[in-house]
């Protein structure tokens, strides 16, 4: 369910190897594909597969140790402001109020305090925070300071919003809300999404296109579509349709799991 | 946007008549240990408190007590300043350069190794009596727990939010404007309470080695004199001193770190 066919993101020959005492540690080998405007591809794969990796490195954040990505066909050479990453923690700060931290991208951009205010309100709207802008993140709940966290990944307006394991830390009930206005903010926004999950479920809600990465080091092992229609609701969750396409991802899952974690197994495994 | 002022649920602070218990307890100690002394030789070892509190009045009303207190205080505040200047920029140096700690790890242990009180009489010969050698005893106190807070807050900032900087594009003065500073503050902050309640000792330190006012000053005059009811003003005075800068970084300390207080009752 593309939008558009316009590509946003390349991503070719990705190889990403960590050096380590113990030995090359490689992360991701011979990575690509493509994203395109508008579309929402999420990520699965074993922990430890370097999906996070891959997402660090589409924020510009990690040098790949070979291979390209390509935002706009413009090579990513460092930490990219048209991307806004969400971490797994929503890494608010805490001496800040909820609004100025969302704020924080436009003060760094030396935005008037005026033009802040707008675009703040805004987008506290956006996520359901209204009324919460004075207050400080320690007293927010989890689902909440994530929700705060997205506001200020929006907050620089960028082409990509990356999520790394957004609700990773939420507890089974909140995640599902959360996925829930997820998939509400991004049918309002349509701003391309990559997101890291392992939830496959909610990769089948949420995605268009579902990558399945192996097990160390992270290769892809299927490209898988989600053909339901649009818009979604989280009811299609107890959907047969959807729990076809959750089967379909499961089994793409297992094939990737290889005994060949990419490193000598350590003595205590 | 400031700062906000949520109403902060604070700890709940003892009663003031508790303090006034406290303060009777030493009194009527005090007042034990004369009736003990009082038949002995020894009785001008110990002032009464009448003898005290007159003396204090005194040397109120005649201003010699403003003026050495004055001195002192002067010795700590350029002292706390000029240890906590030093302990700012080398506390941020050693954070973020592994050559510059290397450097200066071993000299900054061993100049705290080295007993600071030993030191004084060696500057008072360098700096001669005045109000120099003071306050190097002072900022050489004050130094090291401010040094050790700001480079150890600085290097166990969340490299999580180190992250949302990069991707932010921020500028080294903006890391350090909108992340460093706000970040370390606490850390700071404990450093300056600890370092700043000793700076008190670094002045008479300084002023019993070699000095002709300030209330080490007094305190040594008396013991010289035998004049007690002096050194008792002088050291109440100086611990006075200590509590209200203890008690004023404090405050200062609950104002700015409001943030700190929030969810944590």
């Amino acid at each position: 369910m593309m939008t558009s066919s316009e590509v946003l993101l390349e991503i070719e020959n990705l190889y990403t190897a960590f050096i380590e005492p113990e030995g090359t540690l490689e992360a991701l080998e011979n990575v690509s594909f493509k994203v395109f405007q508008g579309e929402f591809i999420c990520l699965i794969g074993p922990s430890g597969c370097g999906k996070s990796t891959l997402l660090r490195t589409l924020a510009g954040l990690l040098p790949p140790s070979k291979g390209e990505v390509r935002l706009r066909s413009t090579p990513i050479k460092g930490p990219e402001r048209a991307a806004g990453l969400v971490f797994q923690q929503p890494m608010l700060l805490p001496w800040r109020t909820v609004a100025e931290n969302i704020a924080l991208p436009l003060e760094l951009r030396g935005q008037s305090p005026a033009e802040r205010q707008q675009r703040v309100a805004e987008l506290l709207e956006m996520v359901g925070l209204t009324g919460f802008e004075t207050s400080y993140p320690q007293l927010l709940s989890g689902g909440m300071a994530q929700r705060a966290a997205i506001a200020r990944a929006l907050a620089q307006n960028p082409e990509v919003l990356l999520l790394d394991e957004p609700f990773g830390s939420l507890d089974a009930l909140t995640r599902e809300r959360m996925a829930a206005a997820l998939l509400e903010l991004w049918q309002q926004l349509r701003r391309t999404v990559v997101m890291v999950t392992h939830s496959v479920e909610e990769a089948a809600l949420l995605a268009d296109r579902v990558v399945v990465l192996s097990s160390r080091p992270g290769r892809i092992i299927h490209i898988i579509p989600v053909r339901l229609a649009r818009p979604r609701d989280p009811n299609l969750l107890l959907d047969p349709s959807l729990q076809s396409v959750v089967r379909e991802l499961r089994q793409a899952l297992k094939q990737g799991e290889s005994p060949d974690n990419g490193r000598k197994p350590s003595p205590k495994t | 946007m400031g700062w906000h002022n949520k109403k902060i649920n604070g700890q709940q602070h003892p009663s003031p008549l508790l303090y006034l218990l406290s303060l009777g307890l030493v009194l009527l100690l005090w007042q034990g240990a004369l009736l003990a002394l009082e038949d002995s030789a020894r009785r001008f070892i110990l002032p009464t408190i009448a003898e005290v509190v007159t003396r204090f009045l005194k040397l109120l009303g005649d201003g010699s007590l403003v003026r050495h207190t004055g001195i002192t205080l002067l010795e700590m505040g350029l002292g706390l300043a000029l240890g906590t200047g030093t302990a700012l920029v080398l506390g941020y140096a050693v954070a973020h350069s592994r050559f510059l700690a290397h450097l200066l790890e071993p000299i900054i242990v061993t100049s705290q190794a080295m007993p600071i009180v030993a030191l004084a009489p060696l500057l008072a010969i360098w700096f001669g009596p005045g109000l120099v050698s003071k306050v190097l005893v002072c900022a050489l106190i004050v130094f090291f727990p401010i040094l050790v807070n700001v480079s150890s807050g600085l290097n166990h900032i969340d490299t999580g939010f180190q992250q949302v900087f990069r991707l932010l594009e921020a500028t080294r003065w903006q890391r350090f404007r909108w992340l460093e500073v706000p970040a370390t503050l606490p850390a700071f902050l404990t450093g300056l309470r600890v370092g700043g309640t000793s700076a008190a000792m670094g002045a008479v330190v300084g002023e019993f080695v070699a000095s002709s006012a300030g209330l080490g000053y007094l305190v040594k005059q008396g013991q010289n004199l035998y004049d007690t009811p002096l050194m008792f003003v002088a050291i109440l005075t100086l611990t006075l001193l200590a509590l209200a800068t203890y008690g004023a970084l404090g405050l200062i300390e609950r104002q700015v770190l409001k943030w700190r207080c929030i969810g944590k009752t």
